[in-house]
This record gives structure tokens, sequence and C-alpha cells, in this order.
């Protein structure tokens, strides 16, 4: 089944067109990286996949619900979009962990607040998935004390935290330094390889080609090449996209 | 009168100095939310009037402000003045500083990154929980010092309170001075409110510290 279904999609900013009918589906289980210069339109996506931006025209469904519907030329959001929000998880370029909490509460505060789960369940599960990444001693430590690697980890947990169907990654390495971009990007690929639905904007490139099942080129708000990685990187089909890629082949 | 009665005096007045200082403070930071809400709302006009009421009340004296809420009824629609000149004084005050309070608080909201208003959007936070939850506890961390800036000069401002002869401290002291030809009873007043400030300096660098936890 497909976890996400973005039919249509338009979004502008002011005259300025960011996606120009943008259409894509994600399977359970799949793994879609986004690649494309700045300004082509892959965060906007990513950020009206995520309701934090309104679309001016198209469609979303998640698990088949349907989330965004255009109809006469009017955009109309489902109601209780909280109910969506609990299928998707979104990391962010800056992490926004939330400053005034430990590591665990940035962690608990959601599934128990929101979800209304109990707290020693929670918490139970949340001290695993610390384990897991390798920062169950940093439980009651506050981000600040963090490194930005950590940081990042921290968030992928919290995004985790909620038991999402489908998770985001908004240039998830693009604030840390290569020395720190490594071990987040581990973590994204231990989670590939335990099958977790993820869409990726990345400008890791070696990174996309490695854990990725599809990859996406996009420019000027359109979806100009996609495929597999062997394919979209080794036997590219548009010169856009061969443009793009030779940036990077240095 | 010696120096020991003069304390004495103007110490029966203390009491009256506290009420016009807790009291105000008990008003006006919460009204001052208030205020700093209805400012930065979307409503042009609910912004635009609110904008023109803290620009009145910063841009005028504390004391005409004063002046008006006690003796503007009277003059206004012939209401007899209040016997209790603590009632008319800490609304005066409530309501000037509330409008001092609302702008520290409106700094301080707007200078949460909105990537904690989006982190907390996709968790499912409802807009109340966003405020009180995530974005409140920071604001406060971030505005206390100029809180506390806002609080010692309320100290010394409660002794305008004179203007409608309020018989708190200072009032006492003026009159003494003027009966006495003495300045004595204003370097008496000066000692007050510099301890009653010490304390303040002190109170507000405990909590300051008690929120020192994070960055």
């Amino acid at each position: 089944m497909n976890v996400l279904r973005i039919q249509n999609a338009e979004k502008h900013f002011g005259d300025l067109q960011v996606l120009r009918d943008i259409s894509l589906t994600v399977d359970h289980g799949e793994v879609v990286s986004i690649i494309g210069p700045s300004g082509s339109g892959k965060s906007t996506l990513l950020r009206c996949a995520t309701f934090l931006e309104t679309l001016d025209g198209g469609e979303i469904d998640y698990m088949g619900e349907a989330a965004v519907r255009t109809e006469d030329g009017k955009v109309v959001y489902a109601k209780d979009l909280n109910a969506f929000r609990r299928q998707f998880g979104l990391v962010f370029q800056n992490f926004n962990l939330f400053p005034h909490y430990t590591v665990l509460k940035n962690l608990m505060d959601a599934p128990v607040t929101v979800l209304k789960r109990p707290k020693a369940e929670v918490r139970g599960e949340c001290m695993e998935l610390l384990r897991k990444m390798g920062l169950e001693d940093k439980a009651d430590a506050y981000p600040c004390q963090l490194s930005g690697g950590q940081q990042q980890r921290v968030s992928i947990v919290r995004a985790l935290a909620m038991k999402p169907q489908i998770l985001f990654f908004d240039e998830p390495t693009s604030a840390l330094d290569p020395e720190l971009t490594g071990e987040v990007l581990k973590v994204i690929k231990q989670l590939a390889e335990e099958k977790m639905t993820m869409v990726i904007v990345t400008h890791e490139m070696a990174f996309a080609r490695a854990v990725s099942d599809r990859v996406i080129f996009m420019d000027g708000g359109v979806i100009v090449e996609q495929g597999k990685p062997e394919d979209v990187f080794g036997d590219t089909q548009q010169e856009r996209t061969r443009q793009f890629l030779r940036n990077y082949q240095q | 009168m010696d120096l020991l009665t003069m304390i004495a005096k103007m110490s029966e007045g203390l009491g009256r100095t506290c009420a016009i200082f807790f009291l105000t403070l008990l008003f006006s930071l919460p009204l001052g939310m208030i205020v700093a809400l209805l400012r930065m709302s979307k409503s042009k006009v609910v912004s635009g009037v609110v904008r023109f009421i803290i620009s009145v009340l910063r841009g005028t004296p504390l004391m005409l402000q004063l002046l008006a809420v006690t003796y503007g009824p009277y003059y206004l629609f012939g209401i007899s003045i209040s016997r209790n000149k603590l009632i008319p004084v800490v609304i005066a005050f409530a309501i000037n500083y509330a409008a001092y309070f609302a702008e520290i608080y409106r700094g301080g909201i707007e200078s949460i990154p909105v990537g904690q208003y989006e982190a907390a959007q996709v968790l499912g936070f409802t807009k109340a929980q966003t405020f009180l939850r995530i974005v409140l506890p920071q604001v406060v961390k971030r505005i206390l010092p100029s809180v506390t800036n806002e609080i010692i000069t309320l100290v010394k401002d409660t002794s305008i309170a004179f203007t409608v002869s309020y018989q708190e401290m200072f009032t006492i002291g003026k009159q003494i001075a003027n009966s006495q030809t003495s300045f004595l009873p204003f370097v008496v007043a000066g000692v007050f409110y510099f301890a009653f400030n010490a304390i303040v300096d002190f109170v507000m660098g405990k909590a300051e510290k008690a929120m020192d936890y994070y960055k």
C-alpha cells in the first residue's frame, strides 16, 4: 500500500512557482531520496507534505486517507490534521530540539501529551531507542550539552518515538561538519535496513546512492528524473541531471 | 525630631509602599501577557489599537496617569474621589506597568525561533500546548533580566504615589521634611529604596540562576 501519495501538487510563493504539478507515491518500506540544487523545491515539497506549508493545489493521502483535496480549484485540508500528523515524523536540518527539556523529556513529551500514552511505557521505549543509538547515557543531558551529531540523532529518536508510518528528513546533515555527518547517516542507514519508510532530502550523493530504493532529481519545481540510484547516477537520462551531478564528481 | 522617630514614622508607610509594589506586580504581570497577545493579534485593528494604547502609556508620565485615574472620574463624571487612594494608585500603576511588560513579553515571544513552533506542530501539539509547554518557559528565561529592570524601577516609582497624598513611606518622609525643614527624611527614604532593591536583586538573581541549566 502507498504510505504517501501526492498528486498534482502546486505551490507558489508570490509570483514564484516552487512546485509545478508534482506527483509522488511512496510505498511501505521504501527509501526515497530527493536531490537537486537549492531552490529546486525539494524542501518545499517536504514542508507541504508535513503541512508546514499549505498547497495551492493538488492532493495528499496518507495510508489511503485523504488529507488534502482540491475541489473546484479550492484546496481543502482535512478537519483533523493531527490524526494525519501521527502518520509521519519530520527531522529538521537544525534539529529543533526543545532546549529547556532534557533529552528524555524531548522524546517523551509528545507521546505522553499528544498521544496520551502511559508514561512508564513511553519511558521504556524511549530508553530502548536511546540505547540503540548509543545515547543512553545522555538521557538526562540537555540539548546544549550535546554535539550537533548527537542532537540530530536525538531528534531522529524524537520522531521515531511517535511510531510514524513514514519519516521525512529535510537535509539532516547540512548543519553538521563532515566529521559528525557520518554518525547521522549511519543511523538513517540502519533505519533503512529495518525497512523504515523514509523520504530524504539530501546533498549527500554517495549516501543517497547507497541507501535509497529510488532517487528523485528535482529542479525548477518539477521532478526532472527519477529511478533506481544506479540508473539516476550511473545511466543519467536528462542533461539537467547530468549537469547537476557533475558538480559532485570531483 | 530625632532620626529614630523619623525612621519609625516612615516605616509605618512601608506597608503601603509594599502594597503598591506587590499589587502592581500581581495585576500587571498577567495583564501584560494579555496585552502582548492582543498586540500580536492577526487582526490589524486589534493590534493597531493596542499599539496606540501602549504608546500613550509609555509616552506620558506615570505621575500624569496617576492623577488622571485618581481625579479624572470626579472632573469628568462628578464621581466622588475614593477615600482609599490605594485603589486608583494600583489601577494606574498596574496599567502603566502592563504596557511595559507587554513589550518585554512580545520581544521574548518573537525571539523564539520559528523552528520550535514547527517542531511542536509536526509532533501534533495544539497551539495552546505549544505556547504553554514549549514557548513560554523559554520566553521566561530570556526576558528575566528585562523584567528585573522593570521591577527595580517599580520599587522607586512607588514614591510617585505622593502626588495623590497616599500615605506611603515617601509621602510621610516628604511631610516630615516639610514640617522639620530637614533633608534627613530623604536620606532615610533613599536607604529604604536601596535596601528594598538589594532584596529584589538577590531574589531575581536566584531566579535567573535557577534557569541557567540550559542555553
